[in-house]
This record gives structure tokens, C-alpha cells and sequence, in this order.
């Protein structure tokens, strides 16, 4: 079993002035490469916190995070940049976007901070367009995009660097309900080639194209929908 | 991340908000065209003064008969007539210091030639004059020491009396009369251009010593001469030569301590340097007054970059998120900044250089640019840019990327 994401008892206290909060109080799980996770949860109850560990925007006070089976625990800010460059793809729920920067160069962001040169970068951010049905709107800039488009110019730059994982953070919040599903389908499309992602939301519907869900509730795991053994790449709920 | 890329998005966000941009730059522009033009004008100033040293010649020291400092009435500079030939002589043979000297003797009066006539100033003097000026023969001869010795009618000319007396035509060989006395020309001197009195120095004549003392000078002793130049066996000797001269007069004069002399001695090249002095002072100043605007034009970028980082706190996170590194943060923000204030330096130098150029054509004070001045305005320029760009930048480099994600 090849395992992306690896968490072990992992917690995360914050310190306000001379109050203590426990935002997450021991938890554990582990995520197969191919999978299609959902995390789910009041607001409150951990999961933004859980994300922002995942995405190595964030360290935890205790516990073992491996990724791609390095101990990411350990490292400085400048290695967990790093790792966001070369193992991570963010899709945000307000898409995060550069403002008056091509659709292009939005895409190509990642690779320019990985120091690929410009025609390297342009190859692999048209190939991401592409993939994500943005083909003719390179020159687009966001605000000449539709929230739908806007957020599959966040995908392509989510793919680019072929991430050993996605990190979704309630990627449909902005969006109607016509253009949710399209984004959905568009991520379950990714998942069935073999992308690994894992999407925070609160919507059960959304939750509902995952193949696994995961609960949360004050700052612990309730409920995990399948065990890893049980989910298989490519596998739809 | 490559450098290029890093340039290209700063200027992007530098395009972004032109107007803004401008305005910042404009605190920079002022202060470097400031500095470009103040040092423009002095050094043009010191550039005057220092040709106006290489006119008079260099170690020279000039003895002034009659006094010149003294609480009471003097008789004035010509009128004391206190100076001889023999003193002369004796300065040349009995100060060791002392390299050569050449007497003078001034009138002036009318030049006239055919149906032109120019009023200007006749000199007699020696050939050792034309060493000790370094003045030299542009066409004809010198005067020599057999014109002195047989008081030969000759002269030699200043380029402004051949002008308005002979106009472009050679005047050695023919005659004119000074004082309604004939005199052939001989030779035609070199331009020499202004005194630092502002004198045209190239208005005058120059006759034998002793023709002048005969001729042009109505004196009962025709053994007096008016002022004389000293020339110093080198420039660590001017002052013991000064001294030599003044001991040595003294003691001819039969003038002891505390009794007012009878003549005076004038160091010209010190009057000069202290003058040289006061405009590299003046010139240093007008600059420090420049770089204080160039201060306030940075408080002005800092301030500005301060508020771009607070504005685009968003999109730190964004690329933070990504894989921006802090020093790809610090390093865009700070070329950034060097970017605004090396446009500014750019863009102040043109105007300086431009205003220094309008100043010496409309008011003909003479400036001088440098290439030294501007690479160190543009360099200046770049260093403000680092100096008030780095707090911004690590500012925005030190942001936490989840709160920067979050910021609205």
C-alpha cells in the first residue's frame, strides 16, 4: 500500500495571550495515493486546521506528519515551501487568483518559483489548460473568467507541478450549483487518472463525490466513511 | 526563481499603479536632478578657478610697491614708486628661493594703426615675464633681452588688441604708434583669456622695460618699477621665497621691526586655492542639501512600499502557498523598490544634467558633468532603494501564509 499522507496522533495547540485552545487533539489517519478524500465538519470543529497542516502552511505542536513518505514535521519554512512547490496543489475557495496576470502565468506560477525556465514553464502550463478544459483562454486575465473558469485556472495551477497531492479547501463555496458540479466532475475526471486529492468541505452533496469522508468534530476524527485498505484508486462513492 | 522573471513582476505591479508610482519616483527624480545640477555648477566653478590658476602661471608671488593694509591714508599702488631695477635684481641673485622674477611697468593709453585706434593697457617688462606667466609667442618673436638692454621700440600684442586693431590680418612687421611714439610689432602672444579679477588679460601690450620707463612712463626716476613677478623654485618653496623677498626688502628699504613697510607681497596661487576651497565647500554643501531631499524622497518609497505590501498581503500568501520561498518574497519587493528609485535616478540625472546644461547657456555660468557625478547619483539612487526597500520587503517576507490567505 502506497501511502501519500500519513498522520500519527497528531496535535495542534494555540496560545492566545495566556489561554490555551486545542484545535486538534490526537488524530490519525492515512490517505493512498489515488484517493479521493473528503473532510468534513462544523466550523470549529479542526478541519481548516487539519488542512493548513496538510498543506504544510502549518506545523503541529506534536505527532508525525509523512508525505510522500518524508517527515515533514522537522523541516524549516524554507523546505516546507519547498514541499508546497514540488508535492502539493492548492484549489481555494475563493481561487486565489493573481489579479492582471494572464490565465497562463497564473498557471505557471509554481514551476517559476521551481526555477524551470520559460519554455518549459509554458509547455506544462498549456498541457494543465488543457487538462482542465481552459484550452483558448491562456491570455484571459481573471477578471475576464467566469467563477467556474476561474477556478479551473486554480486547478491547471494545482496540477502543473504534478503534486503528489490536491488540496481542495471548500472548492465549490463561491460557485452555483450548476457550476459546482461541473468543478466536481472535473475532479473526480482527475481522480479516475490517478490524482490523489483531498477536499475540505461542509456540503454533503459535495462530500458526496469522494470516495472516503472524514468527520471531524471538536478537534477529533468521528467518523472515517472507509478504511484505507478498503479504497481503491479510482473508486467513486 | 530567475532574476528576469523576478524583474518582470515588478514591474508589472510597478505598472499597475502608474500615477502611484510616478509620484514615488518624483521624491527621487527632485533629489538626484538636485544633486546632478548642484555638483554640475560647482565643479564648473572650480573648473574656472582652477584655469584661471594655469593663466596666471603657477608658484608666482607678486611684489606691490607703496602699502596696502594700513589704518591711515596710502599713497596708492602706483604712486609710491618705491620699487627699483635694483631690487629686482637683487630678489633674482640673493633669494635663494627664488627662481627668476620680471618687473613691470604700467600705463596705458592709445594704440593706433592706420585709421584704428584701441585704448589698453601697455606693459614693460622682461623676457622672464612670458616664463614666469607662461605665455607663449603665437606668431613673430619675444621679447628679448637685447630689446631690453637697447630699449628697443618694439611690442608684442594680446589677441584682443590685434583683433581690434588688425582684425584677422598678421600684424608682426608693421608699426603702430602708442602715446603717438612709433613701435614695430614683433610678435603676437597666445590666448590667455580671463584674470580671476575678470579681466581680460588679453587686452594689452607688451613693451621693453626699459622703453617703457623711458617712453610711456613720465617719472623723474626712470629706475622705478611698478609691480614685480616672483616666480618660486617650486610650490614647496613659495612660502620661503615669500619670506626671503620681504627680508631681503626690508632690509634694502632700511625698514625695521614695527615700522610699516613700503611694499607688499601677494602670493597669487594661495588667493586662488583658498578661493578653490570656499567653492568645493559651497558646492559640497548645495550637495548636502540635495541628499536630504534624496532622504525624504526615500522616507516617501518606504512609505509607499509599506502600503503595497499591506495591499497585496493576499497575494504573498498566494505565492507563499505555492512555493514562494522568503527570500523570493524579500527579493521581489526589494527590486521593486531599487527598480522605482533607479527609474528615478535615471530619470533625475536626465533632468539634472538638462538643467545644469539650460543654467550655463542662459545665465553662461559654466557647469561641468561629470561621469563620476552621475554613476554616483545612479548608484546613490540604487542604495536608497536597498536602504528603505529592506524594511518593506521583510515585512512582507515574514508573513505567515495562513493568515496572509486569509486577509481581505
Amino acid at each position: 500500500m502506497n501511502r501519500v499522507i500519513s498522520l500519527t496522533d497528531i496535535r495542534r495547540v494555540f496560545i492566545m495571550g495566556d489561554q490555551q485552545f486545542e484545535a486538534l487533539k490526537g488524530i490519525s489517519f492515512s490517505v493512498a495515493a489515488g484517493e479521493f478524500v473528503a473532510i468534513m465538519g462544523a466550523s470549529g470543529s479542526g478541519k481548516s486546521t487539519c488542512m493548513n497542516l496538510l498543506g504544510c502552511l502549518d506545523r503541529p505542536t506534536s505527532g508525525e506528519y509523512l508525505l510522500d513518505g518524508l517527515d515533514v514535521g522537522g523541516m524549516d519554512v524554507n523546505q516546507l515551501a519547498d514541499i508546497r512547490n514540488k508535492k502539493l496543489g492548492f484549489v481555494f475557495q475563493g481561487f486565489n487568483l493573481l489579479a492582471r496576470t494572464p490565465a497562463v502565468e497564473n498557471v505557471e506560477l509554481p514551476l517559476v518559483y521551481a526555477g524551470l525556465s520559460s519554455k518549459e514553464r509554458r509547455v506544462k502550463a498549456l498541457e494543465a489548460m488543457n487538462q482542465v478544459g481552459l484550452g483558448g483562454k491562456e491570455e484571459n486575465h481573471p477578471s475576464q473568467l467566469s467563477g467556474g473558469q476561474q477556478q479551473r485556472v486554480a486547478i491547471a495551477r494545482a496540477l502543473v507541478n504534478s503534486p503528489a497531492v490536491i488540496l481542495a479547501d471548500e472548492p465549490t463555496g463561491n460557485l452555483d450549483s450548476h457550476t459546482s458540479e461541473e468543478i466536481m466532475n472535473l475532479f473526480t475526471d482527475l481522480n479516475r487518472r490517478g490524482i490523489t486529492i483531498i477536499m475540505v468541505t461542509h456540503e454533503a452533496d459535495v462530500a458526496a463525490y469522494a470516495g472516503r469522508r472524514i468527520t471531524f468534530k471538536d478537534g477529533r476524527i468521528i467518523s472515517d466513511s472507509q478504511s484505507v485498505s478498503a479504497s481503491l484508486p479510482g473508486q467513486k462513492a | 526563481m530567475d532574476f528576469l522573471q523576478t524583474l518582470k513582476i515588478a514591474l508589472r505591479a510597478l505598472r499597475t499603479n502608474k500615477m502611484r508610482s510616478f509620484l514615488t519616483m518624483l521624491g527621487i527624480i527632485i533629489g538626484i536632478a538636485a544633486v546632478i545640477a548642484m555638483m554640475a555648477v560647482g565643479s564648473g566653478a572650480s573648473y574656472v578657478i582652477s584655469q584661471q590658476i594655469a593663466s596666471i602661471g603657477s608658484n608666482i608671488i607678486l611684489v606691490l610697491p607703496g602699502s596696502t593694509t594700513s589704518g591711515g591714508l596710502r599713497s596708492g599702488m602706483g604712486g609710491a614708486q618705491t620699487l627699483t631695477s635694483d631690487d629686482v635684481r637683487a630678489i633674482m641673485t640673493e633669494c635663494p628661493s627664488v627662481e627668476t622674477s620680471a618687473p613691470t611697468v604700467r600705463s596705458s593709453g592709445l594704440a593706433v594703426f592706420g585709421n584704428m585706434n584701441w585704448s589698453t593697457v601697455i606693459m614693460g617688462t622682461t623676457p622672464e615675464l612670458f616664463d614666469i606667466r607662461e605665455w607663449a609667442v603665437v606668431s613673430g618673436r619675444g621679447i628679448g633681452q637685447q630689446d631690453v638692454d637697447s630699449a628697443a621700440k618694439v611690442c608684442l600684442l594680446g589677441q584682443t588688441v590685434a583683433e581690434n586693431l588688425f582684425g584677422s590680418a598678421d600684424p608682426v612687421g608693421k608699426i603702430i604708434r602708442l602715446k603717438k611714439v612709433p613701435f614695430t610689432v614683433i610678435g603676437l602672444l597666445d590666448r590667455k583669456g580671463q584674470s580671476p579679477q575678470g579681466q581680460d588679460q588679453d587686452d594689452s601690450i607688451f613693451v621693453p622695460l626699459r622703453t617703457a620707463q623711458r617712453n610711456l612712463v613720465r617719472s623723474q626716476n626712470t629706475n622705478t618699477v611698478g609691480a614685480v613677478m616672483v616666480k618660486a623654485r617650486s610650490e614647496a618653496l613659495l612660502a620661503k621665497a615669500e619670506e626671503e623677498i620681504n627680508s631681503l626688502l626690508k632690509q634694502r628699504h632700511r625698514i625695521t621691526n614695527g615700522k610699516e613697510p613700503d611694499f607688499s607681497t601677494r602670493n597669487l596661487s594661495e588667493i586662488l586655492a583658498v578661493a578653490e576651497q570656499s567653492s568645493k565647500a559651497m558646492s559640497l554643501l548645495l550637495g548636502a542639501v540635495a541628499s536630504i531631499s534624496l532622504i525624504v524622497g526615500g522616507i516617501g518609497i518606504m512609505n509607499i512600499m509599506l502600503v503595497s505590501v499591506t495591499e497585496r498581503t493576499r497575494e504573498i500568501g498566494i505565492r507563499m502557498a505555492i512555493g514562494a520561498r522568503k527570500n523570493d518574497i524579500l527579493l521581489q519587493f526589494m527590486t521593486e523598490a531599487v527598480l522605482l528609485t533607479m527609474i528615478g535616478g535615471l530619470i533625475g540625472i536626465a533632468l539634472g544634467a538638462g538643467g545644469a546644461t539650460v543654467v550655463s547657456k542662459f545665465l553662461s555660468w559654466p557647469t561641468l558633468i561629470s561621469i563620476q557625478s552621475i554613476t554616483i547619483a545612479f548608484f546613490f539612487s540604487g542604495a536608497v532603494g536597498i536602504f528603505f526597500g529592506f524594511y518593506p520587503a521583510r515585512k512582507a517576507a515574514g508573513l505567515n501564509p495562513i493568515d496572509a490567505l486569509r486577509y481581505e
